[in-house]
């Protein structure tokens, strides 16, 4: 039993790696690679949501910071989609001549590969912070986020000029590696550094939440006010947990864009952030595993009943939210840890019986001799 | 005369116009151990709020070996040495009662020392007598939200002690404990007299009496009067504050 937990999460990234790809057709591989990189997001919201408390409605913003990066590198280095001055064609839609000045860095990939992390870091960590020093917390700590969601959501979606507005910029078309990133052999590469980058945010998170560090952050989701007058300041393990939380999901959304084929400024509409955190509730907050389980099956259901029944969707996620809240508080793997498993089975009658002490057998039947 | 440890001069609180204390001042020296009684609302929990910093005073000084305390944060206010156990057990539920001390009896407090995971050997030292000394022991790999109520006190005490103060503050300590445990927790704090100031904030006369500590008595936010248990007991006006005043 214990070389099986050992090897588990080896043999699950072996399924992953090489037996999903071999079974599965392209388009659905796709799929799978865009749910193990909406997982690292589910990831980092559970180490703010979970561990220290934090529900943060605004995940989405550097979720899409991360794919913006990566978006602009690749339209800018594709040469099919550069217009008359070798700038991206949808400038000219606009008028715009110029590249906008906050483009130019994109030129570089190696710029873009730090930028697609290191952006969203900043963004969160300047968030947080002035968040947490105010002492804004609980639902206050909620609206807020959102509301930030939403300043983002709009500059994005009016800026036509500067970022092609609500049409978002579309990468599938975009060449890397001298291939195109539609097509089925670059989707094959991506999905696996999805899979490889999944376990190193795991690993990522299991640094933060094991050890001491992890015991101040389950410290401040107890009681943050306690924490103080044992001398230590929430504040900035509060923004280093956002931060590092951000820096995930721009890598997350950078991952995702490229599979998905395109960014917009939808990755941040409201119910898209509410919706990683309902992959976060039903996968099991508090642990590490949970997440990654609820972003797949919750993602992997929608792709299923979408495919079905195109309308449905929304009210099967509405049920499966009500669903997790009433019956599995501690989601799905919460649940199974706790022995869901076989109360499932004793309300079938078929449970094997809990073991009691011996001498409590033997009692009971001396005492019936007694009387 | 030496220079007071911790000192409040003429302090006052006011919420929204009603005074929580009113020109408060009380000194106390190193080394000293005082209880403080006083009726509801007297303003006892009010006066740990503006020593811990809880609670920024509406006018007065608070002076902590010469320095203010006034504005100071409270993890500021922690560090130099001031600890405060609450009135209700606070201890962090979801941490087991061995991760709990070891937080407090951290020495370092700021994120990257906690991330390199280093807790010095006196420490731990430190952690397992306590432990052992509030017999928490046993339970060290317990989640701490699954104490009893008197376990959690008592984890609570611990906490205080292991992040090694020189004042300790105490409200209600013994509050919904047994008569055992109260004369049990009255000689782990006699214990700590020496080496630090305490001082306790409590109802139950016998455990002030176990302690034998000198008694302050506090009235609507004012000293009322100190002493000796049964100074304080035998003087009119206190009589007059818990039990109301007499026709005649």
């Amino acid at each position: 039993m214990k070389i099986l937990r050992r090897l588990a999460p080896w043999i699950l990234l072996a399924i992953a790696l090489f037996i999903l790809p071999a079974v599965l057709d392209d388009f659905r591989l796709n799929l799978f690679g865009r749910y193990f990189s909406l997982a690292i997001t589910a990831l980092a919201i559970d180490l703010i949501w979970g561990y220290t408390g934090l529900l943060s409605l605004g995940q989405g913003i550097f979720f899409a910071l991360g794919g913006y990066a990566v978006a602009m590198n690749l339209m800018l280095n594709t040469k099919s989609e550069a217009g008359g001055n070798g700038i991206p064609k949808f400038f000219e839609n606009y008028g715009v001549e110029q590249l906008p000045f906050f483009w130019q860095p994109f030129w570089s990939p190696a710029f873009t590969l730090i930028a697609m992390w290191v952006i969203p870091a900043i963004v969160a960590g300047l968030v947080g912070y002035l968040i947490f020093r105010n002492r804004i917390k609980g639902v206050y700590f909620s609206i807020i986020t959102q509301a930030a969601l939403m300043v983002f959501y709009h500059f994005f979606n009016g800026q036509q000029k500067l970022i092609n507005g609500t049409n978002g910029l579309k990468t599938s078309t975009c060449e890397l590696f001298g291939m195109l990133v539609g097509s089925p052999d670059m989707q094959l590469w991506l999905y696996r550094l999805t899979v490889v980058c999944l376990p190193i945010a795991f690993l990522i998170c299991r640094y933060f939440t094991s050890g001491r560090f992890g015991d101040v952050l389950i410290a401040i989701r107890d009681d943050e006010q306690r924490l103080r007058f044992t001398g230590f300041n929430p504040v900035p393990f509060k923004t280093i947990v956002f931060l590092v939380a951000g820096a995930l999901c721009g890598i997350s959304g950078a991952l995702y864009t490229v599979q998905s084929g395109i960014v917009s400024p939808q990755y941040m509409s409201i119910s898209n952030s509410i919706e990683m955190v309902i992959w976060v509730a039903v996968g099991g907050r508090g642990t590490l595993v949970g997440p990654i389980i609820g972003a797949t099956v919750v993602n992997y259901l929608r792709s299923l009943v979408s495919e079905a029944l195109p309308e449905a969707w929304l009210f099967v996620q509405g049920a499966l939210f009500i669903f997790v809240v009433v019956l599995m508080p501690d989601g799905i793997y919460g649940w199974f840890r706790n022995g869901g498993f076989r109360s499932l089975l004793a309300a079938f009658g078929i449970a094997p019986p809990a073991r009691t002490y011996p001498q409590l057998d033997e009692e009971i039947g001396t005492l019936d001799e007694v009387s | 005369m030496t220079q007071p440890l911790l000192e409040l001069n003429d302090v006052s609180v006011s919420f929204d116009g009603f005074y929580a204390l009113t020109d408060l001042s009380i000194k106390l020296y190193k080394g000293e151990l005082k209880s403080i009684i006083g009726p509801n609302g007297a303003g006892k929990t009010t006066f740990l709020d503006v020593i811990t910093g809880k609670v920024r005073p509406t006018k007065g000084t608070v002076t902590f070996k010469g320095q203010s305390l006034v504005g100071l944060s409270e993890q500021r206010i922690s560090r130099e040495g001031i600890g405060r156990k609450f009135q209700t057990p606070r201890v962090f539920d979801n941490l087991t009662v061995l991760r709990n001390l070891e937080l407090a009896a951290s020495p370092y407090k700021n994120p990257f020392s906690l991330l390199a995971n280093r807790l010095p050997t006196s420490a731990k030292d430190e952690v397992h007598r306590l432990m052992n000394y509030v017999g928490l022991a046993p339970h060290a790999t317990a989640k701490a939200g699954s104490l009893s109520h008197g376990q959690k006190q008592w984890l609570a005490i611990a906490m205080l002690v292991a992040q090694s103060p020189e004042v300790l503050l105490l409200d209600e300590p013994v509050a919904g404990l047994t008569d055992e445990e109260t004369v049990r927790t009255a000689e782990l704090i006699k214990s700590l007299a020496g080496d630090h100031t305490v001082v306790v904030i409590e109802h139950d006369m016998e455990f002030i009496r176990d302690l034998d500590f000198d008694v302050t008595v506090l009235h609507q936010g004012q000293v009322l009067t100190e002493g000796s248990l049964d100074q304080v007991k035998a003087d009119p006006r206190v009589i007059e504050v818990y039990l109301g005043k007499t026709e005649d």
